[in-house]
């Protein structure tokens, strides 16, 4: 059953996902060569706590940290650990926050110093991929015109969706309905209304769609081995168009990457 | 954090094998399926040949296309 929220609540949404933009820029920023993801992760709790909020993924089903850091071939939920942030790598910060009782989900693919130029390609088509879905989160529009403008962007440029992970809906649940998936055709799905609130978040690949999981039964990775991003935002749908409720003050600004369509 | 969908898992039983590393099975419901190798089973050696039983996963958005994801002794 599909949630719909207030004003109101989505306003106590957005302040929980101005500290999930908040805390994405700070470890994005942190992100060096040398650094291990285990004190990336450690660096975000203490972020996110440091603004009252608590981070929505540890303990969700026994996720054992705070956030999810994906680099290169995994796609997504890579457990902070021991691997060591290296030039060139492509790295997914994936936040989930809780403020309140309401919870903000978002995700962005960072660079770490200079990147393939396919590399660069895969980032850029990401983030456009998304935006293209936010596009058509408007009331009246269906799930399917999300995905389909996804999948299209995505696979015009020679890239490939991921089918087995999907986004959700999102509010007092970390994954509420309805699934978004990153493909489909237009005007089939569930019907997109004011009030709700969900997390669109394409999963591209620079190889095939095909994913498995690891051994620790949460990392997801290519089955080709080729490069993933993912790239993710809490959108609630009003009556003045899709509400972007996770970007960051420092992105609004400008300052590191194009703001995404409001 | 991104939701996985709901896969179906089936019985089968390997048809044949194609390049690839990709496979023909049948399934017990009576269809046949293109069916890639799972990573887990890639990583670990598995071999996979026709007359092999085996546990396939389908997504409910393709039906003709699995993963064999297990082979039985």
């Amino acid at each position: 059953m599909i949630v719909r929220k207030s004003r109101a609540e989505i306003e106590q949404m957005a302040a929980a996902g101005r500290v999930v933009a908040d805390t994405i820029a700070y470890v994005g920023e942190q992100l060096e060569p040398g650094i291990t993801t285990g004190e990336l992760d450690k660096i975000a709790e203490d972020f996110i706590r440091s603004r009252g909020g608590v981070p929505t993924s540890m303990g969700y089903r026994g996720y054992p940290a705070a956030i999810c850091i994906s680099p290169n071939e995994v796609v997504v939920h890579g457990i902070p650990g021991a691997h060591v942030v290296a030039e060139g790598d492509v790295v997914t910060i994936d936040v989930g926050v809780t403020l309140d009782g309401f919870i903000a989900d978002s995700a962005y693919t960072f660079p770490v110093g200079e990147i393939e130029p396919e590399a660069q390609r895969l980032l850029d088509v990401g983030r456009d991929a998304l935006a293209a879905g936010i596009a058509q989160a408007r009331a009246g529009n269906r799930v399917g015109d999300i995905s389909a403008a996804v999948q299209r962007l995505v696979e015009a440029n020679g890239f490939a969706v991921v089918r087995s992970l999907v986004g959700h809906g999102v509010g007092r649940s970390y994954h509420e309905d309805p699934h978004i998936p990153n493909f489909g055709e237009p005007g089939r799905g569930p019907l997109l209304s004011e009030g709700m609130t969900i997390a669109i978040e394409p999963m591209i690949t620079a190889g095939g769609a095909d994913v498995y999981v690891e051994d620790d039964e949460w990392t997801i990775s290519t089955e080709d081995g080729s490069l993933s991003c993912h790239f993710e935002h809490t959108v609630a749908i009003t009556a003045e168009g899709p509400l972007i409720l996770t970007m960051s003050s420092a992105r609004r600004e400008g300052s590191k990457e194009p703001s995404l369509l409001q | 954090m991104a939701v996985e969908e709901e896969k179906i898992e089936v019985e089968g039983e390997v048809v044949e094998a194609l390049p690839s590393t990709m496979f023909r099975v049948q399934l017990e419901t009576g269809h046949s399926v293109l069916a890639t190798i799972s990573g887990k089973m890639r990583k670990h050696y598995i071999r996979i040949l026709p007359g092999d039983k085996v546990k396939v996963e389908l997504s409910p958005y393709d039906l003709n296309r699995g993963r064999i994801t297990f082979r039985h002794r």
